[in-house]
């Protein structure tokens, strides 16, 4: 190999200690409320919150990352919760859809959804949800084509994609 | 007298809308209950063979294990029910085979063992702990390795389907004929995956079981279960609110319910029985991989003479199932001489199953295709040479249409596409690099009803709020809040003060919602019940001595907001709340019962509708892209606009998922289906989906239920995928017979 | 997916201690990779290094007009940043157009480099693979390989690359930046990906424990106009097909300097040198196009299901090259 060899410290440092593979006592703040569970170390955000914390608004429908059922934000970013690990997310914010609407107040989001029929079993609408209100802080969704590319990561087999558009430029054009 | 419509027709938005988008909405994987267990099941790795075999010691000593079951200590099934599909009523298990009995394996994919733990996550990994050894036999998994040792049917689809229809003399009519148009088309395996996998989730309280479970019918999970396992049904009850999505795979009953309440029953614990992405493919039926032959013959307007249409389809050791490609297509247009054939090879693959507009989608595909070729070799316009064949009764019976507007639907669909502003000449619309073609074909689809009585159940509060139920789940129709709508108009009260439940088999019997039956048959059971329900109270006042309606004729009386009254004289009457408080009250209530009507036979029952795609081609790269699609569908009364366009929109996109992604396919050497996940399964995704316009035709239909409803779920793919490759012929000149249509066919 | 321990590292010397410690540890990034095979026992690890917290995060400009990423950044970020978006859009793009929106925040850039392969036969942890299991066959050899590789392919393995962006980062000749047991590391792009050859296993020439820290972009004035190009089945959230990354400078109708590499054809990120050299001096027309690419392709060995893949690379890396020498011409 023809790389250049640059001396390094890696030799002095510590080898780091681990946690598991029993189940270990995380925290975990979720919605802004801290919980404490016991989980393995393999147990994927996605079951700690379904299985665990009884938060079943995040959907199970892969477990892949192929459909984005699962897209809850992690410090404020949308990302597949079945292929983060909950005890990764020790330290950083967790929200679900649960956490979105203010009290009985939902989300403009949410209302979109429901005037705009942009659902209808509503298994994956979590994850649109989700991944909508993020993708305007995110500022990709100056038209339909930019709507389009970047929902493309929530899959609805009951496809009410154009309505899904539409709920969210309701709501981009409503801020 | 009339029903005043106020709630029905309205597009009024879901009424578990808020549940859905705040993640309230509970579906069959959600519940988590005390002492919650967790079963994943482990799939026979080879297509054909004997279990020589199974090693679960290292399984069983895995942390949290509760159990592993094989076919060496699970209970036998009670019963074998048979395989009739789930509209009729009856037990409908997907399959006449229940895995885990003996050591035969008939197909990959097939339980050979089911591991239960106290947590998911252990009992995936003893799942994958567990080592099966096969003794392996030779398999034929494909339509091509068993080409040769076809069969012909004496029946299909459970014996409703014969194996072969004929009218008048196809080979007279064939000779006969100006012009002859032969083609044989090839369609991939589909898989439905919904986003919900399906799931069960089952308890017992003594003998008691309670399953909460994904399913298109509660009824029909009940009946299933119990007969596998030797229940009645009053001690097997079902729960089953949400449903995220099916669109077939949750229509019959396939094995996991019935394992899920073994093992709860094994463990004496609550057992959440998931299945995963990669088990949707082997675990809940499929659309079958097929082909089909069309030859039509034509007189040289085009008019239809005879039409031979064969089908061959792989299907299982157990069943002899195919999707009915043959039935619509065989009614759509007038053609005096037909034959209609499918014939089937033994394969080891599970029975295949619906998939939405099973069979309607495919053999559409091929009859719209050839309709197309016909008409650019005669030269005339594709929706004229459709009107030269409209026929206003059922070819297959002679029966008039219930109620057709096909043609008001050729007409305004072509109206709002630009119909008109197509050159007929194939490669002569360009818009840069791109290609681009119009295609159209017609759609229709049956309306079904069921063989027994659908029952629902009304009840009034003496606060003046009702609710109706029915047993139906909500898999994404709107069955809820149709319902409302159709409750609060025959009730006489505001949409507001009325509420559905569902999805529970404590609640009168529905059959499964499928076949586009739910909204036709649904509403009549609701409608009856609460029509009763009114009558009942509108009786009861006219009787009452102390109601301003005392002695009057209960024909006469009508209701609104609640409140009974005199039609002509409107000032005299009262509300339902006074009537019910003046005597002691609380609620009343009323069953309603509702069969088709034996009238309904004399007609032929479809539900039509016409089809428009705009498709770019780039020639140069392969790549087809849907840029819009025009429906326009004339689905009887439409009882909520909204989300009726929304099942017809979604129907339609299935059809752009037929069309141009939707694929599986077997290894033939290693028998087992190449895509296993949403990754290798393409379904479209939003950037695919272009805007989706939908046009509602008003028919009036007096046959088909009390509301004159023939559904929207299914008709809204049939054709479209023929519209849209009907589109890429005139974009590029080429016709793709295949589907779906990918890359490699246009470069 | 086994049972694992876990660590978080937040000092890079650590965490590559940590696993050069432990041969059944791996490192865990964004996870999109790693937790995916975990779940699907194509990787068995006993104990995964959490290396999120570590400060390789940077997505700095180069005074020579290049650029350093850290292992760390994340696809979107890279994706979102200016100096990436006006120097090499082609990174931009190819960033944009990989996986999804979700997946992009959590990748990392030194994870994508990692990737494994999306070969059914790989992922299914059961059938006879060489990379998974070396020595035991190749099924997608004679199996269902419409997606797999035409470029680089061996009789014992023919998976596909899957990333995109590496492919631009091939044609920007990046050299990528490790941490190890023998301390640091700087590669040539082309050298960190290894064709499978007779060990299909071995994808990278990197010891156990070895990190990718960052990478590095050199200065290159022509990819202002660059340009990456995927073809798919799908619109979005799928592999390619092939791709093609290309910048090209043409003076007085002639091509004086071009960079072009493709993926979703190759084993690897594909550096199309052969085509470069046809094209060096070569008119900038639609003739010398095909032939350059035509020239790339000659090597292709192809099944029946995959031939057209063979095809379909010539017509994109033709479509690329004109609609950047051509601008006008293309819709």
């Amino acid at each position: 190999m023809s790389a250049p060899h640059i001396p390094s410290k890696a030799a002095a440092a510590a080898v780091l200690p681990e946690r598991g593979p029993d189940p270990v006592k995380i925290t975990l703040s979720v919605n802004g409320t801290e919980r404490t569970l016991e989980v393995e170390p393999r147990v994927s955000l996605l079951d700690a919150l379904r299985e665990r914390l009884d938060m079943t608004g995040a959907k199970k429908g892969c477990d892949q990352g192929t459909c984005g059922a699962c897209t809850v934000w992690v410090d404020g970013r949308r990302v597949l919760s079945c292929l983060t690990l909950a005890i990764a997310c020790e330290e950083h914010e967790v929200t679900t859809i649960e956490g979105l609407a203010e009290g009985d107040e939902l989300h403009a989001m949410q209302s979109a959804f429901i005037e705009q029929d942009a659902f209808q079993c509503g298994y994956c609408t979590p994850g649109q949800i989700m991944s909508a209100v993020a993708l305007l802080k995110e500022g990709h969704a100056s038209d339909d084509a930019e709507i389009r590319e970047w929902m493309s990561g929530n899959i609805c087999r009951c496809a009410a994609y154009p309505h899904i558009r539409a709920a969210v430029r309701t709501v981009r054009d409503q801020t | 007298m009339t029903a005043t419509t106020l709630a029905i027709g309205q597009p009024t938005d879901r009424v578990d809308g808020r549940h859905k988008v705040t993640g309230g909405a509970h579906y069959s994987a959600d519940v988590l209950l005390v002492g919650m267990t967790y079963a994943v099941m482990v799939g026979a790795r080879v297509p054909s063979g004997r279990i020589t075999h199974i090693d679960t010691d290292e399984a069983m000593q895995a942390g949290g294990v509760l159990a592993v079951l094989t076919h060496e200590n699970l209970p036998g099934a009670a019963a074998q029910p048979p395989l009739i599909p789930s509209l009729a009523g009856m037990p409908a298990p997907g399959q006449t085979f229940f895995p885990l009995q003996d050591e035969v394996v008939h197909y990959t994919g097939q339980p050979v063992a089911l591991v239960v733990a106290d947590s998911l996550e252990r009992a995936q990994h003893a799942a994958a702990l567990i080592r099966v050894s096969y003794q392996e036999m030779p398999a034929v998994t494909t339509l091509d390795q068993g080409r040769d040792d076809a069969y012909e049917p004496e029946a299909i689809f459970a014996g409703f389907v014969p194996g072969r229809t004929e009218r008048g003399d196809v080979e007279a009519g064939l000779a006969e004929a100006d012009v002859l148009v032969d083609a044989t088309y090839s369609f991939a395996a589909n898989n439905h995956n919904p986003i919900e996998p399906s799931a069960t989730t089952a308890a017992w309280d003594g003998d008691q079981l309670t399953l909460y479970d994904a399913t298109q019918g509660v009824t029909a999970t009940q009946l299933t279960v119990a007969a596998l396992l030797g229940l009645t049904p009053s001690k097997v009850r079902v729960i089953s609110h949400y449903v995220g999505g099916s669109f077939g795979c949750k229509a019959m009953i396939w094995a996991h319910p019935a394992l899920a309440a073994l093992a709860a029953r094994h463990v004496g614990r609550p057992v959440k029985l998931s299945l995963t992405r990669e088990q949707m493919f082997t675990s809940v039926g499929h659309r079958e991989e097929q082909e089909q032959r069309v030859t039509l013959g034509a007189d040289k307007k085009g008019r239809l003479l005879a039409l031979r249409h064969h089908k061959l389809s792989p299907t299982s050791h157990f069943d002899d199932w195919a999707e009915p490609s043959l039935g619509v297509a065989s009614q759509i247009y007038a053609c005096p001489n037909y034959e209609g054939v499918y014939r089937l090879i033994r394969a080891n693959t599970m029975t295949p199953t619906f998939m939405r507009a099973p069979g309607e989608a495919s053999g559409m595909f091929a009859l719209e295709s050839t309709m197309d070729d016909l008409a650019h070799e005669l030269g005339i316009d594709p929706i004229e040479l459709r009107l030269r064949n409209y026929t206003d009764t059922d070819p297959t019976t002679g029966n008039p249409w219930s109620s057709t507007g096909l043609r008001v639907c050729y007409e305004r669909g072509a109206e709002r596409f630009g119909w008109h502003r197509r050159d007929p000449e194939p490669r002569s619309h360009r818009d840069g690099n791109w290609l681009i073609g119009y295609g159209m074909a017609t759609a229709g689809y049956p309306v079904y009803g069921p063989n027994n009585p659908q029952r629902a159940r009304a009840r009034l509060y003496s606060d003046g709020t009702a609710v109706v139920q029915a047993a139906t789940p909500d898999f994404g129709t709107g069955v809820a809040t149709v319902m409302t709508q159709v409750a609060a108009d025959a009730l006489g009260l505001p949409f507001e003060r009325c509420r559905f439940e569902g999805g529970d088999t404590t609640l009168p019997t529905i059959a499964a919602a499928v076949g586009s039956s739910g909204a036709g048959m649904i509403s009549a059971a609701v409608h009856t019940a609460a029509t009763n329900l009114r009558d009942q109270l509108i009786a009861q006042a006219t009787a009452d001595s102390q109601s301003p309606l005392h002695g009057a004729d209960p024909g006469t009386v009508t209701v609104r907001d609640g409140r009974m009254m005199l039609r002509d004289a409107p000032e005299t009457g009262e509300s339902y709340g006074d009537l019910l408080h003046r005597n002691f009250l609380p609620d009343v209530e009323a069953a309603g019962s509702w069969s088709p009507s034996a009238e309904s036979t004399r007609y032929g029952m479809t539900t039509f509708g016409a089809q428009f795609a705009e498709v770019a081609v780039d020639p140069d790269l392969g790549l087809a892209r849907v840029r819009r699609m025009v429906g326009a569908f004339a689905p009887g009364r439409v009882l909520n606009p909204k989300t009726a366009r929304s099942q017809l929109m979604g129907g339609m996109l299935w059809g752009l998922g037929q069309a141009l992604l939707e694929a599986n396919y077997m290894d033939p050497r290693r028998g087992r289906w190449v895509a296993s996940s949403l990754g290798d399964y393409l379904v479209p995704v939003n950037a695919d989906a272009p805007e989706v316009d939908i046009e509602l035709i008003d028919v009036e239909d007096a046959f088909v239920n009390p509301l004159g409803v023939k559904g929207v779920g299914e008709v809204g793919q049939v054709g479209a995928a023929a519209a849209i490759a009907n589109a890429i012929h005139h974009a590029t000149g080429r016709r793709i017979r295949k589907l779906p249509i990918t890359i490699e066919d246009l470069l | 997916m086994r049972p694992i321990s876990y660590s978080r590292a937040t000092a890079v010397a650590d965490a590559v201690a940590t696993v050069v410690a432990d041969p059944t540890s791996d490192f865990l990034a964004g996870g999109t990779t790693e937790v995916d095979l975990l779940r699907q026992n194509v990787l068995l690890p006993r104990r995964l290094v959490d290396i999120n917290d570590l400060p390789l995060t940077q997505i700095e400009d180069r005074p020579d007009g290049g650029l350093y990423i850290g292992a760390l950044a994340r696809m979107s970020e890279v994706a979102d940043a200016a100096g990436v978006q006006e120097r090499f859009p082609m990174v931009a793009q190819a960033l944009v157009l990989g996986a999804s929106a979700q997946l992009r925040h959590m990748a990392s850039m030194g994870g994508n480099m990692m990737q494994r392969v999306r070969c059914g036969y790989f992922r299914d942890a059961t059938s006879p693979c060489n990379k998974r299991d070396p020595g035991s066959g190749c099924s997608a050899l004679e199996g269902f390989n419409r997606g797999h590789a035409v470029l680089g392919v061996s009789e014992h393995c023919i998976a596909t690359h899957p990333s995109d962006v590496a492919v631009p980062l091939m044609a920007l000749d990046a050299r990528v930046h490790t941490e190890g047991p023998h301390g640091r590391q700087v590669y040539p792009i082309d050298d960190f990906f290894l064709l499978p050859g007779e060990t299909p296993h071995l994808e990278h020439p990197l010891e156990h424990g070895e990190l990718v820290v960052g990478i590095e972009v050199p200065g290159l004035p022509m990819a202002r106009t660059s340009m990456y190009m995927k073809v798919r089945d799908r619109e979005s959230y799928e592999f390619a097909l092939a791709s093609v990354a290309a910048a090209v400078t043409v003076e007085d109708g002639a091509i004086s300097d071009v960079r072009l590499a493709l993926g979703g054809v190759a084993t690897k990120p594909w550096r199309a040198r052969r085509a470069e050299e046809m094209l060096h001096g070569a008119p900038a027309d639609t003739e010398s196009f095909r032939r350059a690419a035509r020239e790339e392709l000659a090597a292709a060995r192809t099944t029946p299901l995959n031939a057209f893949k063979a095809e379909l690379a010539q017509r994109t890396m033709v479509r690329v090259l004109e609609t950047l020498t051509h601008p006008e011409r293309q819709s």
